[in-house]
């Protein structure tokens, strides 16, 4: 794992969560900032990210990965990532 | 029921309106009033009035004016207690010439002033017209069941029970206001005096609006909810208040029942509060008792198997309109002619549906339950308040959170993460509870994340004359509430009157000329149930909970027992077929027309748009409950802007299409 890789990741999923749930508002958050404080993402939209996840990286998650404190911002769901393809 | 309409020169430098505009206007909402309809002229003013003749069918024709035919009156609505008030008035001396409610306000105004409203129980606008004293009152109910719209320009004063009355005249612009569009993305509607459309006000509820001389209007406030002091001594023991609940709910609904020259029907939805209401109603009356119930294909929103245990109970012969989707997406336009407003969830469509039901059975009037939630805490949101209340003292403890397992029960079986983002969500303003406002947050919050999709100009548009702030109009007492009475105070002036009673309820009704009555709103009702210890009405988290200590005995035990099931219709869901969304959907949410209205980023809508399509093909696509309000709330802003055709500029008068059979011209009368 590299910083590089996780900037990579930090990238993609940015990318989806423009593409899909704020439909191309590239200002509305930064990297850091929470998901769910700033209302970004609803309960559907936290499952449509980890479906992303799954799917662009082929990994799966367990029960116990999926709790709020990895996937609260962009940064956070990109470093978790990062554990999870090694 | 009725619609009412006028235009007046309050300074006296203008015409009276031409008897063809007032024929227009009133042709505009003819569907409030299909009985009848009826213009007053003089030479300063036009009141126009299309009835519903649902008391005194033969003698209450409007507009009425008093014996010396300088006051005259349109009206919209009910006073139940007329009855009472004429007595009262007769015993002072005072002459009837018919048994009309519409009488009774006439000889209340001249006896007791202003001071008739605060006596009024009921659901009303009125425009009160003295061609002597020049002299114009509008006035509406405490609740606001009834609407009434107001523009005041250049000396002049125009009123209509539906805006679309106003839009009848060509002098009157038709502008989408940015404010009432901001606050419909946080509170779901806008919020009285400020419309979606600019320079027409919404008449407050509880209040009556004075011109004398100028089109400066004054306002007084003639009702609001008012609570007891925090931890206030309760006037009565539990069983007290309890019984006396149930003696007031009794006679406000058999006012509503008997206080009609027609059959009056009642609305089940299945849940407990219209089904309490159903069994006092046919407790009142004797004959024939009709029950109608909406119901869905989607099993997610039926409630059939409750409602049918009802109406058995009950014995009535009920009728039952069945919901699929494509009824909802085909009478969606519709449905936004009628509540002149964008809406966020397609549930009032069903309504819509339901009236038009009730109208071809032949039935005019409507009990429904309207109104309990309100009144006696119902809802979720005052359940959730407590408990993020009770957190916000330990805000650190992670046991106190697990109490929304309570009311959300599928928490308790949801993964972590599912839970875990349900905490974040609720732990979000917690350090700001107790400050006003703060039980609603949430869910402001959460509407308010769909205006991230406004387009750069609208949203400048906005910040430079932002809306009202309805926390900054509180009454003065208010601070001095319970945390439970405070929630009931917003929820009561910025939900039920913006949205419930209005483009879920009046306007779906009057859509096909059907009145809706609700006995949990009885003015009596009300202030009894705001005058009870909040313990009463939410103990512990049992909500209604003074309620379910009566209805017990009045409906099926499967129905006393229930879980509350929130109302709701399909959303996004509606729109979308295996091609795509419906035409008419996919016109006005194109990147053209997005532009062309101007309020939402047209690339924003075109993801949205996108992410819903899915649903149409792929039966695992995702779209949450900020991505339904938000297709729903921008389709129906589309549609607005269409039907309405607010682009600035003046829209060509529209045809009339009511004959007016009751036509009185006093414009040659000196005064």
């Amino acid at each position: 794992m590299t910083d590089l890789q996780t900037t990579e990741h930090a990238i993609a999923v940015r990318d989806f969560i423009e593409s899909t749930v704020l439909f191309g508002d590239s200002n509305a958050i930064s990297d850091d900032d929470s998901l769910t404080e700033t209302g970004v993402l609803d309960s559907t939209g936290i499952l449509e990210v980890i479906s992303f996840l799954e799917h662009r990286y082929s990994i799966t998650f367990d029960d116990s990965d999926l709790v709020a404190s990895n996937f609260d911002s962009i940064n956070r769901i990109a470093s978790f990532v990062a554990t999870k393809i090694v | 029921v009725c619609g009412i309409s006028g235009k007046v020169s309050v300074d006296g430098r203008h015409a009276a309106p031409s008897r063809e505009l007032l024929a227009a206007m009133v042709a505009a909402i003819a569907h409030r009033g299909p009985d009848e309809q009826g213009i007053y002229r003089d030479r300063r003013a036009g009141l126009a009035s299309a009835r519903l003749a649902i008391v005194d069918i033969a003698a209450g024709q409007q507009p009425m004016s008093d014996a010396s035919e300088s006051q005259w009156v349109v009206f919209n609505g009910e006073i139940f207690n007329h009855v009472e008030l004429r007595r009262e008035l007769e015993a002072a001396g005072r002459v009837f010439r018919t048994r009309s409610d519409t009488e009774v306000i006439l000889h209340a105004y001249a006896a007791w002033g202003l001071g008739c409203f605060e006596r009024f129980n009921g659901q009303w606008a009125i425009a009160l017209w003295n061609r002597t004293e020049h002299e114009l009152v509008l006035a509406r109910d405490p609740i606001g069941i009834c609407p009434l719209y107001v523009r005041q320009h250049g000396g002049t004063v125009w009123f209509a029970s539906e805006v679309k009355a106003l839009f009848a005249d060509p002098a009157v612009p038709r502008e989408i206001d940015p404010a009432g569009i901001d606050q419909t993305f946080t509170y779901w509607a806008p919020l009285a005096p400020t419309t979606v459309f600019s320079g027409i006000d919404e008449l407050l509820p509880g209040t009556c609006r004075v011109y004398r001389g100028s089109a400066d209007g004054v306002d007084h406030t003639h009702w609001r909810p008012t609570f007891p002091e925090a931890g206030a001594t309760a006037p009565w023991s539990l069983d007290e208040a309890t019984q006396l609940l149930q003696e007031r709910l009794a006679e406000a609904t058999r006012l509503r029942m008997t206080r009609a020259d027609v059959p009056v029907g009642v609305y089940l939805s299945g849940g407990l509060d219209s089904s309490v209401i159903a069994r006092l109603a046919r407790d009142s009356a004797a004959g024939e008792f009709r029950t109608f119930s909406v119901a869905f294909d989607d099993a997610e929103f039926d409630e059939r198997s409750y409602q049918d245990q009802m109406s058995s109970m009950l014995g009535s012969r009920h009728h039952t309109v069945v919901v699929g989707r494509d009824a909802i997406a085909a009478a969606f336009p519709d449905v936004i002619r009628h509540t002149e407003r964008p809406v966020l969830r397609t549930a009032p469509t069903p309504m819509f549906l339901l009236s038009r039901l009730v109208r071809d059975e032949g039935i005019k009037a409507v009990l429904t339950g309207e109104g309990a939630d309100e009144m006696l805490a119902g809802y979720d949101i005052f359940r959730e308040a407590r408990i993020r209340e009770f957190w916000a003292r330990r805000p650190d403890s992670t046991l106190r959170p697990l109490l929304f397992d309570r009311i959300y029960p599928y928490l308790a079986r949801s993964p972590a993460l599912a839970k875990g983002m349900a905490h974040a969500f609720w732990k979000r303003g917690l350090d700001r509870m107790g400050q006003p406002g703060s039980s609603h947050e949430p869910r402001w919050w959460t509407t308010a994340s769909i205006k991230r999709m406004f387009s750069a100009e609208f949203a400048a548009s906005v910040a430079a004359a932002p809306p009202g702030d309805p926390l900054a109009s509180l009454p003065a007492e208010f601070s001095s509430w319970s945390s439970l009475a405070r929630a009931q105070y917003l929820e009561i002036t910025t939900l039920l009157a913006p949205y419930l009673v209005s483009s879920q309820g009046d306007r779906m009704m009057m859509a096909h000329s059907v009145e809706g009555r609700f006995p949990f709103l009885d003015r009596n009702v009300v202030d009894f149930c705001n005058a009870l210890p909040p313990g009463y009405k939410l103990a512990n988290l049992d909500e209604k909970h003074i309620l379910k200590r009566f209805a017990t005995g009045l409906v099926p035990p499967a129905i006393a027992r229930r879980k509350k099931q929130a109302y709701r219709a399909p959303d996004a869901a509606a729109f979308v077929t295996e091609g795509g969304l419906v035409d008419y959907a996919e016109d006005a949410l194109s990147a053209p027309s997005i532009a062309d209205t101007g309020v939402f980023n047209p690339t924003a809508v075109a993801g949205l748009v996108r992410k819903a399509r899915r649903l149409g093909t792929d039966g695992a696509a995702a779209f949450g409950n900020t991505d339904n309000m938000a297709l729903v709330g921008i389709l129906s802003t589309q549609l607005l802007d269409r039907v309405f055709e607010t682009n600035g500029h003046a829209g060509a008068a529209l045809q009339m299409t009511s004959a007016v059979l009751r036509d009185i011209d006093r414009t040659d009368t000196a005064t």
